[in-house]
């Protein structure tokens, strides 16, 4: 079993001393900052990343994945006990979960979506593991034509998944794609929009683009009304679910799960829509329908799952084809290259313990956090209390450091202020900041692959539509921009979003 | 959902216009080329473009057809107190040096919330310089100097 091998090399490098430790930080931060609300995994990634650069390469990454999924965990701890999201995609738990802890069941609450997210992450580790390798070598006979079209079509998925107007996500892809041609040009080193500055040759940071967009900005909003956290649960008790309860949620765990690990394969907010329509399936399905939305448990199992097998199944693109599905993910390929690897289909033969001891690190990050979640789960009720008086001067502080340690330029935090300020007046005009970010990171890739397959083939454009895959990419992006466009289609999506307002 | 005119979606509109034309306009500067080899100037043009126009066609949506959301108020002092917190970090870290740099950036962006006593404010700056401290120059040896070449010892 050539399966059986690979994961016996995944957990002898997942199982390191150093690797379990980053790990554990990994998942520990993650929770952390999935639990406070007003700061999220990707500001934290990417406030986290220059100090990972010292670190092997796969302890790199395992810690910045586990940051990742963990924060997918912990934001369900806040969604059910002070009915706040900690993390967006826990805006659905927070429905029935805060029901419940309001009913006193808050345990029970906390219990389920510990054990639905476990056995969400356990089944979508396994997908990832056997769905990556075939994906991987199908991707490796792709030419830049193939590249060009199916970059492009993940960008036009991802609107296509995310909530709000579908014209402002489509131009905050559009400008990200532009904000990401300042620097020198690739092919002839012309440097392009660098105000004759030394300091913008590089290009702008994403790390610059991402603690902007998703720290600054965030606190800017935060800071709109400040208003005191209402009154925390103070001790949560009888955690584990009555026999009732574990009967209950067997069914939206094992539907959940496959809904996530199927919708955790598409850019954008996969592991937000799979929260939100697991909550509609369950709520469809149940015999109990009137329950839901007063505390049903089914409700926070499901999402729960779904959101949790999303986030692990989210890393396939990324290993196979090198295209990032979340503004996270878009971080972790600049974690590659750091490292000098390029992402894309060739890490898995390339850095065999690298993939396959990710893969099993985010198993092992699993049992670390139910281990985290449940026995601890006073520790981060307390942490719920600290004012965001001291929260936000320490995400700006730690921005600030973090983004100069990266090259010791002060460019680079002058360009946390640019995109704090450009991204709040965005974000206030009804724009989403994720789509912006991965026009970002793709805009290259796009620009590349362009240049280059045009120039094989001799400036020939039809290059992308006489290529059968390119041309059936092609085809998807434009259906996937119909969808995204069309009225009826629209008004079914805002529908699964909204119902459960 | 009800719609008309909109601020927001006017005012969104305009930020794309005018960076997507903003680029548009850098980038006739470069070679555009042929579509063999296409010069440095072509890819950012179509782009700009891209944005320029999504930008028209919300602006114009704005006018008669507008998403209504409320814009909500701005934090000015917020905005003021933290701009300048990060600007004066990156401008000072490698002259005055990564404590003085911290403790002033920190103490600065405390006051953005108006909620916040002199006190806590103080108490808040010193304990995030000393953390940051102990984290990134003790424990992660970040290099930049503690006390920078500005302070003369």
């Amino acid at each position: 079993m050539e399966l059986l091998d690979n994961l016996a090399l995944g957990f002898s490098t997942a199982l390191l001393v150093q690797n379990v430790l980053y790990c554990f930080v990994g998942v520990l931060l993650g929770t952390a900052v999935g639990v406070l609300p007003g700061i999220g995994p990707t500001a934290t990634v990417a406030m986290l990343l220059p100090i990972t650069f010292s670190f092997e390469p796969v302890t790199a990454l395992i810690m910045l994945a586990g940051i990742y999924y963990g924060a997918q965990y912990g934001g369900s701890t806040t969604a059910i006990l002070i009915n706040l999201p900690g993390e967006s995609s826990a805006a659905v738990t927070a429905l029935d979960g805060h029901e419940m802890a309001r009913q006193g069941r808050a345990g029970a609450a906390l219990a389920a979506a510990a054990i639905g997210s476990f056995v969400a992450g356990t089944v979508a580790t396994v997908a990832l593991a056997v769905a990556a390798p075939p994906l991987a070598r199908v991707a490796l006979r792709f030419g830049p034509a193939e590249y060009f079209s199916l970059v492009l079509l993940g960008l036009i998925v991802s609107i296509a998944l995310a909530r709000g107007s579908t014209l402002k996500a489509l131009a905050m892809i559009a400008l990200g794609v532009l904000l990401g041609t300042v620097g020198q040009d690739i092919y002839t080193g012309t440097p392009r929009f660098v105000f004759g500055r030394r300091e913008l040759y590089g290009g702008i940071d994403f790390v610059s683009v991402a603690v902007g967009m998703f720290g600054v900005a965030e606190i800017l909003r935060n800071l709109e009304n400040e208003r005191t956290r209402v009154a925390v649960i103070n001790r949560v008790s009888n955690l584990w679910p009555t026999r009732e309860e574990r009967r209950r949620i067997v069914g939206p765990i094992l539907r959940g799960t496959g809904l996530g690990a199927a919708l955790g394969v598409l850019p954008g907010g996969g592991h937000v829509l799979a929260s939100f329509t697991s909550y509609a399936v369950e709520k469809r399905v149940s015999k109990r329908r009137q329950e839901f939305g007063s505390g049903a448990i089914e409700g926070v199992a499901g999402p729960e799952s779904a959101n949790n097998a999303a986030a692990q199944t989210s890393f396939i693109p990324l290993l196979t084809l090198g295209l990032p599905a979340h503004p996270v993910m878009a971080l972790m390929v600049g974690a590659f290259i750091v490292h000098g690897i390029t992402p894309g289909p060739n890490v898995i033969t390339d850095q065999p313990a690298l993939f396959w001891g990710l893969i099993a690190s985010m198993w092992i990050g699993n049992v670390l956090l139910v281990l985290l979640n449940l026995p601890l789960i006073g520790l981060w009720v307390r942490m719920l209390r600290i004012p965001y008086q001291v929260l936000f001067p320490m995400i700006i502080l730690f921005a600030a450091i973090g983004t100069y340690s990266l090259g010791f330029n002060a460019y680079d935090v002058y360009a946390i202020v640019f995109f704090g300020l450009l991204g709040y007046l965005l974000i206030k005009c009804g724009c989403e900041p994720a789509p912006l970010l991965l026009g970002f990171v793709l805009g290259p890739l796009l620009e590349e692959n362009l240049r280059r397959a045009l120039i094989i083939n001799r400036g020939d454009v039809t290059v992308f539509v006489t290529r059968p895959i390119s041309a059936v990419l092609l085809a998807l992006t434009v259906a996937a921009l119909v969808v995204a466009v069309l009225p009826a289609i629209r008004r079914r999506r805002e529908v699964v979003f909204t119902e459960e307002d | 959902m009800e719609r008309r005119r909109s601020f927001p979606d006017v005012l969104a509109g305009g930020i794309f216009v005018l960076i997507g034309g903003a680029f548009v306009a850098g980038s006739l500067g470069y070679e555009l080329g042929t579509p063999l080899r296409m010069g440095p100037g072509a890819f950012p043009l179509l782009a700009g473009v891209a944005v320029a126009g999504l930008g028209l066609a919300i602006l114009v949506k704005g006018l008669v057809a507008g998403e209504v959301i409320a814009f909500g108020p701005i934090p000015w002092r917020a905005v003021a107190v933290i701009v300048a917190a990060l600007v004066f970090f990156g401008f000072t870290v490698r002259g005055l040096g990564f404590v003085p740099a911290s403790a002033v950036t920190a103490l600065l962006t405390t006051l953005a919330s108006t909620r916040v006593r002199p006190l806590t404010a103080v108490l808040v700056a010193a304990g995030l310089t000393v953390a940051a401290t102990l984290i990134f120059v003790v424990g992660l040896q970040l290099r930049i100097p503690l006390w920078g070449p500005w302070l003369g010892f």
